[in-house]
């Protein structure tokens, strides 16, 4: 693997509506630095794509973004969302997490029915009536492309579904709530092909509505997806552009080595 | 030496050890319920004890033994509910857990009588509750708490961490996090343990001779009224208890059929702790299908 100069950086600038802003992220975990200055613009209703070799720091700096890196890592800088900054121990950090909202690597839904794994957030943030989690729970697994397969098993329980169908249960249960933004960590590493192409589509269609952010490893889906694509080497920022500069024109040598498969 | 000979050597070794305990259980079981069961009979089940004559029955024992194990349980399941998930779910990782997780296993290791003196000398002395189930049923959480908590951590442990993360990114606070989904999850492991320390409590002597006592006054269990002396509910009447019976009998008991209770009795205490172990099994994992809605 080649030296880079990780002080060298391209940030393309983002001219429309921001969803969510990093200025100067520091993540240390104890007293290793995992993230570098990360100064990052995440622009709304697009799907934007965190790529990087392992141990790059990407799914690090995605789990600053709702603050699930709490009492495992310190993080520094500002995050603003909505001209807040959520990265401020006076936050809400659960009020926060109900705007943003995450899917893991791992399905993990619930050891609950399919209907309960909807609800059960929704009840506790105070919907109460039937008929307004009735609404939601068939909303949002018709907008995770699982209500066809799924109505007539909704008191089924969530385990039996596969792998596939799990996360996109997973989906179903962070978009019920309503967030703006949708942070994914490789939500398709652990899938199949179908599977995997099941979930890009769903969240092709989802960035109508949602500010997406999705941490991936597998380069053409994040081609195939994403509107803007940010580079992330040994806990740097090296390149942030549209996806399609990012794939055909990089500006940097460690992107262009990376995206063409020379390391990582 | 091959892997493969290694490998047939090793598992007949292990093969050999595991058929040595399960003889040796098959054993004492065996011997314990071929010499007692035939001495079961209605009459010896519903009868009271006797002192001096034969034909005495263990009713007011029985009836002792469960009672106990009930009282206890509701005195021991909260605290240890509560250690176990601060000590899962809330505990930072430094010296002051680490000395709660020593302190909690050092309990475990005491002596039952050792537990059952100093038992008798805060509660029965000193507190002034006398020789009473009450004190029987604090001896026992003493004796009781460190397993149900180690046993209710490491279940609550054992609960995969990307069910609090999911919890977590969904807003939920720390605590509904636990209660609702870990908990849950984590439920046929505390169950185990329970009917695992509840075997113990049920089989447990030396602890109760100096707190709970070793007679058993005769009761009204018609009389509803836990405050009424006389009444089957009370608890703050001495109870000799199934256990402390057997001890007894072959001790310093004078009635002629005195091995005929004891092998009995011994039975009885068995049998019950198998059923007790069947059935809260089978609720389990009726409890568990429920929650989970697996069928």
């Amino acid at each position: 693997m080649n030296e880079y100069n990780l002080n060298e950086s391209y940030i393309t600038d983002i001219k429309e509506k921001l969803a969510l802003s990093t200025q100067d992220v520091q993540v240390y975990y104890g007293k290793n630095q995992a993230i570098f200055d990360a100064n990052l613009n995440f622009p709304r209703y697009k799907i934007t794509a965190l790529i990087g070799a392992s141990g790059s720091g990407k799914s690090t700096f995605l789990r600053c973004l709702n603050r699930m890196n709490d009492k495992v890592a310190t993080v520094d800088g500002e995050i603003s969302y909505r001209g807040v900054n959520i990265n401020s121990p006076a936050t809400n950090v659960y009020e926060v997490r109900k705007h943003i909202g995450m899917v893991f690597q791992r399905p993990n839904p619930f050891a609950k029915s399919i209907r309960e794994n909807i609800t059960f957030a929704l009840k506790n943030a105070g919907i109460k009536k039937k008929s307004d989690l009735e609404e939601r729970l068939e909303q949002s697994l018709k907008g995770a492309a699982l209500w066809d397969e799924v109505k007539d098993d909704l008191d089924k329980s969530a385990l039996a579904l596969s792998g596939g169908q799990q996360q996109r249960l997973c989906i179903a249960r962070s978009i019920a709530m309503h967030p703006d933004i949708l942070l994914l960590d490789e939500p398709a590493s652990a899938l199949d092909p179908i599977s995997t192409s099941k979930i890009e589509e769903t969240l092709k269609n989802l960035s109508q509505d949602y500010s997406i952010i999705i941490v991936t490893h597998n380069l053409q889906q994040a081609s195939r997806i994403s509107d803007y694509t940010a580079f992330l080497h040994l806990g740097h920022v090296i390149e942030y552009n549209s996806t399609v500069n990012i794939f055909t024109n990089p500006q940097m040598k460690a992107t262009e080595d990376y995206v063409s498969g020379n390391f990582g | 030496m091959n892997a493969k000979k290694i490998d047939r050597i090793a598992s007949f070794i292990i093969y050999t050890i595991v058929g040595a305990v399960i003889l040796l259980l098959i054993a004492i079981l065996g011997y314990i319920l071929f010499n007692g069961v035939p001495d079961i009979s209605w009459h010896f089940l519903t009868s009271a004890a006797q002192s001096f004559s034969a034909g005495g029955g263990i009713r007011d024992q029985l009836f002792n033994s469960l009672y106990l194990l009930i009282l206890t349980i509701i005195v021991s399941l909260p605290i240890g509910l509560g250690a176990g998930i601060y000590l899962s779910e809330y505990a930072a990782d430094n010296w002051f857990t680490d000395l709660i997780r020593t302190s909690v296993e050092v309990l475990s290791s005491l002596p039952s009588v050792v537990v059952g003196l100093f038992g008798y000398l805060l509660f029965v002395i000193k507190l002034k509750l006398g020789f009473s189930i009450l004190s029987g049923a604090i001896a026992l959480t003493f004796f009781n708490l460190p397993l149900l908590t180690r046993n209710i951590e490491e279940s609550l442990r054992s609960v995969p961490n990307l069910q609090r993360e999911a919890g977590m990114s969904l807003g939920l606070s720390n605590w509904k996090t636990t209660t609702k989904i870990i908990l849950p999850a984590a439920l046929p492991g505390i169950l185990t343990g329970l009917i695992l320390s509840a075997g113990r409590i049920f089989g447990e002597a030396a602890a109760l001779i100096y707190t709970a006592g070793q007679s058993a006054p005769t009761v009204d269990y018609s009389n509803w009224n836990i405050f009424s002396a006389n009444s089957f509910l009370n608890p703050m009447r001495p109870a000799e208890t199934l256990a402390v019976h057997i001890w007894k009998v072959n001790t310093e008991s004078v009635t002629p059929d005195a091995n005929l209770i004891s092998s009995a009795s011994s039975a009885v205490l068995i049998i019950v702790i198998l059923l007790f172990n069947l059935g809260a099994r089978f609720l389990g994992n009726k409890l568990y299908k429920k929650i989970t809605a697996t069928k």
